[in-house]
């Protein structure tokens, strides 16, 4: 059965727009090589973090949506996101059904995404 | 004078009906999903400490108030909320 992940990953700073989109492919591309359904790929913005990582107070948070039957396919991709130095934090979870409706509902934006995306 | 004495020790009765009956803003509004990529939400239950309010405070059912503290746990590590604010 299909389940559906979300992976958030925080993109350091210091490099250019160019280059995050590159950084941003090149994850979407690994996806797209394996039996992955793309539901949403959706930069969430430079943002202040709460704290310091890696001496870094912002960065670019990018979010991927996708459903898939196969566990390894997120191991790989952490596996990569955490080997690439660019990467400041990343997470993946696994959403219930409350969760999937609940971003089906965003993606058509039926909440004010300006809003929330400060 | 003992009289005196014991009705300094009573308590003084309250008024409970004057108090409102805190609810649970999940169960009412109907939220099913809490988002943790939500910080403005998020920051309704958490202190100034950055510490997560019990539920005796905001009156979040058993059920709302696991999925509260697992979202903002999330929250916490990508960095959207704090895990102490300190006040300098």
């Amino acid at each position: 059965m299909n389940k559906n992940y979300e992976t958030v990953f925080i993109i350091n700073p210091v490099l250019s727009e160019k280059q995050v989109e590159d950084t941003v492919k090149k994850y979407k591309k690994q996806l797209d090589g394996k039996k992955v359904k793309f539901v949403c790929n959706e930069s969430l913005g430079f943002k202040e973090l709460a704290y310091p990582i890696n001496k870094k107070n912002s960065g670019f948070y990018h979010l991927f949506q996708y459903e898939s039957d196969d566990i390894n396919i997120v191991k790989e991709l952490e596996i990569e996101l955490k080997r690439d130095r660019s990467i400041l934090r990343y997470m993946t979870v696994s959403l219930c059904k409350d969760g999937v409706e609940f971003n089906a509902r965003r993606a058509s934006g039926e909440f004010n995404k300006k809003k929330t995306k400060k | 004078m003992r009289n005196q004495f014991n009705s300094a020790l009573q308590n003084e009765s309250i008024d409970r009906s004057s108090k409102q009956k805190k609810f649970c803003r999940f169960k009412k509004s109907g939220i099913k999903y809490i988002d943790y990529k939500d910080p403005n939400f998020l920051k309704q239950f958490i202190n100034d400490q950055g510490k997560i309010l019990p539920r005796r405070i905001t009156g979040t059912s058993l059920k709302y108030q696991r999925k509260v503290t697992q979202a903002i746990k999330r929250a916490r590590h990508l960095a959207i909320l704090p895990y102490t604010t300190d006040s300098q």
